[in-house]
């Protein structure tokens, strides 16, 4: 299933106090942690973000701290996929366990532009900047990733692990 | 097969063959650690996936540390979450208030760490129990929750980058430069997804707490654990701190690396680190122009007795410059009690510094010496992102207990040789 949504470009070692500073840690509420989503990066940068829009960063996206408020915050803010160079690797981890779709393309992102529009088709590999007509291969997810995904995220691959064990 | 530190490790935790890197294993867990800020949230997670108990209730740790004392009624509020699951499962070791220490300092003082476990927690520096040969990793509180209940996790066994610290050590020289200079070296994403490893004849001269802080530092390369041998010297820590039997260990010889680091150490000048990131290092001597407003000394870093020692030495019969506010943190009761007995207080005192309870708080902005725009501070602890430690508009530099201490003195960034 392909969706598409407005691109918001942001740079290298975007980390996880630019995306969700400490001082907005108070709450587990995903809403409300959308309302600050990169409020480290620009005050009221989430103002402009569209629900289905798309982030697309450059290396090493979302490193630092291990909290899950990140990708939560992200999802809370209406951003359906981010797309990068490269990702941190409990980031990575965490957006898969919430949800997040995350997309790792290397230096073939330098091929999207701020503000077009990607239609990303994750089952062809594909995804495609509408306004350029740039077009982007993807590899398959990795065989853990997908069954998380086949599951609907970490919560419901432990439901089932606990309910095989009887509990 | 000739096995890394990483592959080692994993290998104890599992009955699959650990072969090369990619390779995804499921890992039996010795330890499960959350904190104040990410335990709630692995709290909801644990709810929802429908758990009634934890896996071992002596194996989950849950320290309130970052905000502690609660600072505010959202903070406190979040405390109580953590109280009362800590209640309700029976968890043996719940930590808060007068028993509370920074969580990567705590646990290997209490012995909660041996070598050879392997230990999630849900903060980016659990790795720093590969300073006593632990496999250590960091993760979000969704991936925690699953190794509460289950007490099992699934690892991609890492590719592993070997660090040889070569020659000997210049008397400042500490494991925060050396990390740090490696950082520099390798960058912020250097190791991304990667273990490292560290080995080489200087070892021998880099104690515990030198190899905690350096381990601590492995997820500012992006790593995944920071793994140090465990040798005579991790025995005699172990023992010394209520692990009667500690496990020896070696990377086998003709292990596979993507990549060999060596660093020689021999004229090495102390290393900060500038703003806005941990791998912009430069020798101290270049940056005596800087001016600061504020020190901290302290964190899961360098909050340590040795850090403690460190500091007094410098401060002994000297104060802090006029304007700038040093704030001192021993990182646990037992580092805040020993440093008492050991009189140090008093020079940190009779110096001008504050001296607080433990806790995480300025390192990530929480609190006790939060920035205002276009202020800037020199501080022990591992992350110097933009607004890590308060205003967007202060600047954060980083460096060892030595050079901010010497920094306070002189109100500008300083190494002790030019005191």
């Amino acid at each position: 299933m392909s969706f598409s949504g407005k691109v918001h470009k942001v740079g290298a070692h975007i980390d996880t106090d630019a995306i969700i500073p400490a001082r907005f840690l108070v709450t587990t509420d995903t809403a409300k942690l959308g309302e600050a989503c990169m409020e480290g990066l620009e005050p009221g940068w989430v103002k402009r973000v569209h629900k289905g829009d798309i982030i697309v960063a450059d290396r090493n996206f979302g490193c630092g701290s291990s909290r899950e408020h990140a990708p939560l915050a992200i999802i809370g803010a209406g951003i359906r996929a981010v797309v990068a160079h490269s990702f941190a690797r409990i980031f990575y981890r965490n957006a898969f366990n919430m949800g997040l779709m995350l997309l790792e393309v290397g230096d073939e992102v330098n091929k999207i532009n701020d503000g077009d529009t990607l239609e990303i088709s994750p089952e062809q590999g594909l995804i495609r900047d509408l306004d350029n007509g740039a077009e982007i291969r993807i590899p398959a997810l990795s065989p853990m990733m997908q069954t998380l995904i086949d599951k609907g995220g970490m919560v419901n691959y432990v439901k089932e692990q606990l309910r095989l064990r009887g509990e | 097969m000739a096995m890394t530190l990483a592959q080692k490790i994993l290998q104890m935790h599992t009955d699959e063959e650990v072969r090369e890197p990619g390779q995804i294993v499921e890992c039996s867990l010795s330890g499960v650690l959350a904190n104040d800020i990410t335990g709630p949230l692995a709290i909801k997670s644990f709810r929802a996936m429908g758990a009634k108990k934890v896996f071992d209730k002596d194996k989950v740790f849950l320290v309130m540390d970052h905000y502690t004392p609660q600072k505010d009624i959202a903070s406190a509020n979040q405390v109580i979450v953590s109280r009362r699951f800590a209640a309700e499962m029976g968890i043996t070791h719940y930590y808060e208030g007068g028993c509370a220490g920074v969580e990567h300092a705590l646990l290997p003082e209490k012995g909660l760490v041996k070598p050879g476990d392997l230990v999630i927690g849900a903060d980016s520096h659990t790795c720093t129990y590969g300073g006593i040969g632990a496999f250590s990793t960091g993760l979000g509180s969704t991936d925690i929750a699953c190794g509460m209940v289950l007490g099992r996790l699934w690892f991609k066994v890492p590719a592993t980058i070997r660090v040889n610290i070569e020659g000997s050590m210049p008397r400042w020289i500490r494991g925060k430069d050396l990390i740090l200079r490696l950082i520099g070296e390798i960058g912020v994403d250097g190791a991304l997804y990667r273990a490292l490893e560290f080995g080489g004849s200087a070892l021998k001269d880099v104690d515990i707490e030198g190899r905690l802080c350096m381990a601590n530092m492995a997820i500012e390369a992006g790593g995944k654990c920071g793994l140090f041998p465990s040798d005579d010297m991790t025995a005699a820590y172990c023992r010394a701190h209520g692990t009667p039997d500690p496990m020896a260990l070696a990377a086998d010889e003709g292990a596979e690396y993507e990549r060999v680091v060596t660093m020689d150490v021999t004229d090495m000048e102390p290393v900060v680190a500038c703003p806005h990131l941990p791998e912009n290092t430069r020798p101290v001597s270049e940056l005596s122009d800087i001016r600061v407003d504020q020190v901290v000394i302290g964190s899961c870093t360098n909050g340590r007795i040795s850090d403690m020692r460190d500091a007094a030495e410098i401060l002994r019969g000297r104060k802090v410059a006029k304007g700038v506010r040093c704030i001192v943190i021993p990182a646990t009761p037992a580092v805040w009690r020993q440093a008492m007995d050991e009189g140090l207080f008093e020079v940190f005192s009779d110096a001008g510094c504050v001296i607080s309870t433990p806790t995480c708080g300025p390192c990530l902005g929480g609190y006790m010496g939060v920035l205002g725009d276009g202020e800037r501070c020199i501080s022990t602890s591992n992350r110097n992102f933009r607004g890590r430690m308060g205003s967007l508009e202060s600047e954060l530099y980083l460096a060892s207990p030595c050079v901010a201490a010497a920094s306070a003195v002189t109100g500008a960034i300083t190494g002790p040789d030019a005191l």
